[in-house]
């Protein structure tokens, strides 16, 4: 064992990881719009080398496809596309009360699921018989409380039993969507399909149908920021999430708190059901919510809590759906590629936050002093 | 015998980002058969600089020889190799594991002989006096129990150049005795011993020689036979410190806080708190001693409404009315609600009494933020106080918008301490105040708890420093395994007479046996 200190090669580690804390906030986001820039150039490359496509034809494709042909202004195309941001940032702002509060709840799809169940219901069954304004209102309560009971049932079972929610999100997920897949088949006379419904459909703003769609998330946009940022209520959440003990010291109800964020995150999922079911599809099956619910956790955190990020985050991962998909498209390539190409920028941009608290050093070349 | 260097370091520095400089240009040399002390405030770089030896860091600049030759040490592993060992301040062993497992665990020798194991470490245990069963589990282990698991786990692997960081912060004055006896056994063995510390006493009790750090620099090293508290302290912070501290005499006592027979347990069902009765005095500073885990924490928890107590009450004396409260099964809230102003330190800074990711505004919310029927916060008066406590506190901060997790441990205290003070309380309870503080914000917090106890306030004051305990206090009661051994009176107590009441156990009267 002695001599080990002699036989051992002399020299100090080739790279050695830092932790920074001194990145500027412009510079850390110039990271970030880099690393948004290489990944739209590494799905470029790719998309070309699978489809055959020039370099600049995958962009074209991929620009047109979200906002239509070029300098011919914007068109229903465009409105679809703030219309797909919509769905994913009222997921992702549904989400982050509950991750502030490091309640991982992972069952968007489910409690979205739920919301665009009621709707339907409502859209259904009361259809014919209510005045179109009542006929709204009703669908809206309805959305909310099917949501919001969706949340708070693992909410409950955490704050009273300290179940791990995570769990029970993710299996709430499965329950909504047998239950749906039943009501499906009910409803739709054993064909698996239900024929869109016409009655309590939210009204076309101009040509544009979805405009209050857009309208809706962006006013929840703004009010998820004042809550969490200036509201009593956000301020709890965010000591709940950091510390359970400090909010216990300072008197907080935590099972409360736990139960009331819960009820806010799936009454917003909800929301995003109703969008969903009145607002886009008028119909309801499974894959309502296409996995969305997920891709929302990823936007939530990338977005870093703040409502406003997750605008331009959501807007860039669903510029990349859909623009690769049309890629796709073109080339006679099925919806798995554009899946693949999204998972690869977000992957990236999760991966680059690593060099905004890190750096790496390399050994560095000076002369050693002899001793 | 000449002094034979083992470990020497040359130049070495040590950067933390850009800004943060923990060592700078630090020359240090540790002998053979010498205890070495490194003594230095907290922050001053001291564990960074052990952490390089012992290959967890590794420094960016200058050399380390190793008995004369130039070594690289690029882990722990490496560490080993050289034959450093070092003994962190937390423990890392496995609790469900015996004493010999945990030794042996993590090497790689490709034998696993437990039996032999046993035996060569009851062999060092004899060689150097320690009192261990190497088959016992961790768990149901004390504290210096582990500790010296800890010392053997590094003796065993060979070590020669031992670190112990902060070795006696968690024992009593006689076990911290008998600690010293075994590292002066190893010294007199040619062992190198380095221990980094900040009480002065132990440094002149213990150690050949005493390195100095300040801010990461190093100051130079003295012979402890021709050095003194005073000139340590000086080298220690930079200038002269007056290191008295002031017991006030108020004379103005009443009754504020009485707690009667409180029994309470923990999640599993063990008594941490057995029958405790007590009163604190408005004006007076009554200590709490007690070996750590004895139910300090328990007890301040109970009367701050954190605890659910299964028998006995907690009754508060409002002053000027005489109104007597009952606070058992209150909360936080409904405590402050009825108007009783109870203010508390707890020992876990930033992850109770503070928010680590917050700013120093939103911190000084925490108490105050649910005032008022607005949905909204106001954030006006929390900033102005914020503004306050960082000029009057002097808290070094680059603006009231900082993350309080980033300020140096003074600092967080001073936020956390100056909220409590500010409510204008009329009991304070603080748990480990000083703990990690550098001298003179240390000396800033004895004063401001004096200024409250001017003021009539009741101040509890849980700590580990025995001397300061007996210095500042006009009462100090001392807490064993949930109970209380017994109370004395600050002015004519004796730090061995309040070591032997900590470790004396209920039921016979008898001390109980350390091994």
């Amino acid at each position: 064992m002695a001599d080990i200190s002699a036989t051992k090669k002399q020299r100090e580690p080739l790279i050695h990881v830092v932790k920074r804390d001194d990145m500027l906030s412009w510079q850390a986001w110039l990271i970030r719009g880099a690393t948004v820039l290489i990944g739209l150039i590494i799905v470029g490359v790719l998309s070309m080398l699978v489809t055959q496509k020039g370099f600049f034809e995958t962009y074209e494709i991929m620009y047109s496809g979200v906002f239509g042909k070029l300098f011919e202004g914007y068109t229903t195309m465009f409105w679809k596309y703030l219309q797909e941001i919509a769905i994913l940032l009222c997921l992702a702002l549904a989400l982050t009360p509950a991750f502030k509060m490091k309640f991982w709840n992972c069952g968007a799809e489910g409690q979205a699921l739920m919301g665009g169940l009621a709707s339907i219901f409502c859209m259904i069954e009361f259809g014919e018989k209510l005045p179109y304004g009542v006929l709204i209102a009703v669908i809206a309560v309805t959305s909310i409380l099917a949501g919001a009971i969706w949340g708070i049932i693992p909410a409950v079972f955490r704050a009273l039993f300290n179940t791990n929610e995570t769990l029970f999100t993710l299996m709430m997920n499965y329950i909504a969507t047998q239950i749906i897949a039943y009501y499906v088949y009910i409803e739709g006379g054993g064909s698996n399909v239900i024929n869109p419904v016409s009655a309590g459909n939210f009204p076309a703003v101009g040509k544009n149908d979805y405009f209050v769609n857009i309208v809706i998330v962006a006013v929840i946009t703004i009010l998820m920021f004042v809550y969490l940022k200036y509201s009593k209520q956000g301020y709890e959440i965010s000591v709940v999430g950091e510390s359970q003990n400090t909010a216990k010291y300072i008197g907080i109800n935590v099972k409360k708190v736990i139960i009331r964020t819960m009820a806010i995150s799936g009454a917003l999922c909800g929301v995003t059901g109703m969008l969903l079911v009145a607002g886009k599809d008028h119909s309801i099956n499974t894959n309502l919510v296409g996995g969305q619910g997920f891709t929302a956790i990823l936007m939530s955190w990338l977005g870093q809590f703040n409502p406003f990020v997750m605008i331009v985050m959501t807007a860039i991962v669903v510029f990349l759906r859909i623009g690769v998909s049309k890629v796709a498209d073109a080339s006679l390539l099925n919806s798995s590629f554009s899946e693949i190409m999204v998972g690869i920028v977000i992957l990236m941009l999760v991966g680059c936050e690593f060099f905004i608290h890190y750096s790496i050093k390399f050994r560095s070349k000076k002369k050693e002093v002899n001793a | 015998m000449a002094k034979q260097p083992a470990i020497e370091l040359k130049n070495i520095t040590k950067r933390f980002g850009a800004k943060v400089i923990a060592n700078k240009n630090v020359n240090l040399t540790a002998y053979r058969g010498e205890i070495l002390s490194v003594l230095g405030e907290n922050g001053s770089g001291k564990t960074t600089l052990m952490n390089m030896i012992s290959g967890i860091y590794f420094p960016d600049e200058g050399q380390i020889f190793i008995d004369g030759k130039e070594a690289v040490i690029a882990s722990p592993k490496d560490a080993f190799s050289y034959k450093i060992g070092m003994i962190h301040q937390h423990f890392k062993l496995v609790d469900v594991f015996s004493a010999a497992e945990n030794i042996v665990l993590g090497i790689e020798d490709g034998k696993y002989n437990l039996k032999k194991s046993v035996d060569e470490i009851k062999k060092i245990s004899s060689q150097y006096g320690f009192n261990l069963d190497p088959e016992k589990k961790i768990y149901t282990m004390s504290v210096s129990e582990k500790q010296t698991v800890e010392i053997i786990k590094v003796l065993y692997r060979g070590a020669d150049i031992l670190i112990l960081d902060e070795p006696t912060a968690v024992l009593t004055p006689q076990e911290t005795d008998k600690l010293f006896e075994i590292l002066r056994r190893m010294r007199d063995d040619g062992k190198c011993i380095i221990i980094i510390t900040h009480k002065l006493h132990e440094v002149l009790s213990l150690s050949d020689r005493v390195a100095v750090l300040r801010k990461g620099e190093y100051v130079g090293t003295v012979n402890t036979s021709e050095t003194n508290e005073s000139d340590l302290t000086e080298m220690m912070v930079g200038k002269k410190v007056d290191l008295n501290i002031e017991r006030l005499e108020t004379g103005d006592c009443q009754d504020r806080l009485v707690v009667k027979n409180v029994t309470c347990y923990d999640r599993v069902g063990a008594k941490v708190l057995d029958d405790v009765s007590f009163t604190a005095k408005s004006g007076e500073i009554l200590g709490i001693a007690g070996i750590a885990g004895s139910g300090q924490r328990e007890l301040l928890e109970s009367i701050a409404g954190l605890q659910h107590l299964s028998s006995g009450e907690i009754l508060y004396n409002t002053p000027k009315t005489g109104k007597v409260e009952n606070l058992r099964d209150k909360t936080p809230m409904q405590i402050r609600n009825m108007g009783v102003r109870l203010s508390f330190v707890p020992e876990d800074r930033l992850g109770m009494g503070l928010v680590g990711n917050m700013d120093i505004v939103d911190n000084m919310m925490l108490r105050s933020y649910s005032k008022g029927h607005s949905f909204f916060l106001k954030r006006k008066k929390p900033k102005d106080l914020a503004m306050k406590i960082i000029h009057d506190l002097e808290v070094v901060t680059p603006g009231a918008g900082t993350p309080v997790r980033r300020l140096s441990g003074g600092n967080v205290q001073k936020v956390l301490v100056g909220r409590e003070i500010a409510s204008s309380p009329t009991v304070l309870m603080v748990a480990y105040p000083v703990r990690g503080l550098d001298i003179n914000s240390s000396y800033m917090i004895y004063k401001l708890l004096n200024e409250q106890k001017k003021k009539g306030v009741s101040i509890i004051f849980v700590g580990e420093d025995l001397d300061v305990l007996v210095e500042l206090c006009d009462r100090i009661m001392v807490i064993g395994g949930g109970h209380i051994n017994g109370i004395v009176d600050g002015r004519n107590t004796t730090k061995e007479e309040i070591g032997l009441l900590m470790t004396k156990s209920k039921y016979n009267g008898k001390e109980k046996d350390n091994g």
